[in-house]
């Protein structure tokens, strides 16, 4: 029997989805047994070239992490579509734009302005910028173009299934790979490696139905560690992202930040967090709404930290 | 000559206090302008943000939400439900760079037909006044 070819990419994200492949640990090394691994840009010597001349439909699985946010990754998340029997968007930032995608508060030229002429530590009297084509004496260099909006993987090409979290925990890694070695494929368009529950159904802290007065942000207080964080006045993204993370950031006495994405059937998960705040909130008169509700210093870092390039509106208005 | 800018108008009106409004005004022979698309709901406050961020993404130039006075909700306090999420949303789009007059809360009473067409018709002026939203058209050029 032959063994099934597997492709890792890496587009625009942070690496940490990289790791989290590394997180299988020694179970990496029996699984080098098991599958053969013909694309893996950040782990071993593969070329773009290589890529381009393998037949299509020629790898069997590929797992594409980081959103699309410059014409490399457009043209890699095409190449291996082609060349992919299944595309899996592995990790927030294929599967909802994730951190990258908070880009879309603002345009490219801001992000420009911002990288390479304003930021104190910037030192850049001719103000350089980067142009995809420039003409060297010695011929015309290129880079990739950077895009004005990120987008999801989803977004770009045809994606089979998603694989949420920033990034995908270990455990849930290891039982994603083994659904795809056992051969007995979900239903296309599945969300795999996540519950079906929100995040608080297990969540250990202990929720009571007590309504919110004041909102805090994280720096500002230090949370009892036994009560829900929604409860003391921090915004958790909990009630409104899926589950199967095993709530780890809530051990370490963290809010969820919500990057197991949206809960099944829901469109926007930024407006059913928007939603779920509501309505704790203890105000009965407008002023006292309104304090509260100022209280969302950054409405998009907070309700869309994760998911800004699947919500609805996609990025601001330019 | 350039066509006049008819703005479109979203109206979500709950069915005790501000559609039986709208139906009293319709009934009244009011005038107001044809710019608004009334969808009735039970509550005001059973209007999920969703609902408002779909209309402005599927190409809405403005959204209402209009319920019962606060004090007099079908379902005592349904309305209070509706103001906090307001706020919280009329920020969150106020980031996205959607303005202000795209989006209004309104309290209309079963017996307020007058107040109804008035809502309509200053909201329809102001939103033809600032433009077209075009969230859609926008959307899909994004590059």
């Amino acid at each position: 029997m032959t063994k099934p070819k597997i492709a890792f990419n890496w587009a625009s994200s942070c690496g940490g989805c990289e790791i989290a492949i590394l997180e299988l640990g020694t179970k990496l090394v029996e699984l080098k047994d098991k599958i053969d691994i013909v694309f893996w840009p950040a782990a071993m010597d593969f070329k773009y070239s290589d890529l381009e001349s393998m037949p299509d439909q020629s790898i069997d699985v590929t797992f594409f992490n980081g959103a699309i946010q410059n014409s490399e990754n457009e043209h890699l998340a095409q190449l291996l579509r082609a060349k992919s029997k299944v595309l899996v968007a592995f990790g927030a930032c294929a599967y909802m734009g994730g951190i990258p995608a908070l880009a879309n508060t603002k345009s490219k030229e801001q992000i420009f302005d911002s990288s390479y002429k304003e930021t104190p530590t910037t030192e850049n009297p001719q103000h350089v910028i980067p142009q995809p084509k420039f003409q060297a004496p010695e011929g015309e260099l290129t880079i990739p173009e950077l895009y004005n909006t990120v987008k999801t993987l989803g977004q770009v090409v045809d994606v089979d299934y998603s694989v949420p979290g920033c990034p995908p925990v270990g455990p849930q890694v290891e039982k994603v790979v083994g659904t795809f070695l056992s051969g007995e494929l979900p239903p296309k368009g599945a969300v795999l490696g996540a519950s079906d529950k929100s995040l608080c159904h297990e969540c250990k802290l202990e929720k009571t139905d007590r309504r919110v007065a004041k909102l805090v942000r994280t720096y500002e207080t230090i949370p009892d560690p036994k009560k829900c964080l929604l409860e003391q006045g921090i915004v958790c993204m909990g009630p409104a992202t899926r589950g199967g993370c095993g709530a780890i950031c809530m051990d370490a006495n963290n809010p969820c930040k919500g990057c197991y994405g949206p809960l099944p059937n829901v469109v926007d998960q930024g407006a059913k967090m928007l939603s779920a705040l509501a309505s704790i909130l203890d105000a009965d008169d407008e002023e006292t709404i309104q304090k509260l509700a100022d209280g969302v210093v950054d409405p998009i870092g907070t309700f869309y930290r994760y998911g800004l390039a699947k919500s609805l509106l996609r990025r601001t208005k330019q | 000559m350039t066509e006049r800018f008819e703005p479109r108008i979203v109206g979500f009106l709950c069915k005790w206090c501000a559609y039986t409004g709208a139906d009293l005004a319709g009934t009244s022979r009011m005038k107001y302008p044809p710019n608004i698309n009334p969808i009735r709901v039970n509550c005001s406050g059973r209007v999920d943000p969703t609902l408002v961020l779909k209309a402005f993404a599927s190409g809405a130039d403005g959204v209402l939400i209009a319920g019962c006075h606060p004090g007099d909700c079908h379902y005592t306090n349904g309305n209070m439900k509706t103001i906090k999420r307001f706020k919280l949303l009329q920020n969150l789009l106020d980031q996205f760079g959607i303005e202000r007059e795209r989006i209004r809360l309104e309290w209309v009473s079963a017996s307020e037909g007058e107040r109804y067409a008035s809502v309509v018709r200053s909201m329809t002026e102001e939103i033809r006044n600032i433009g077209p939203l075009n969230w859609k058209r926008s959307m899909e050029v994004i590059a």
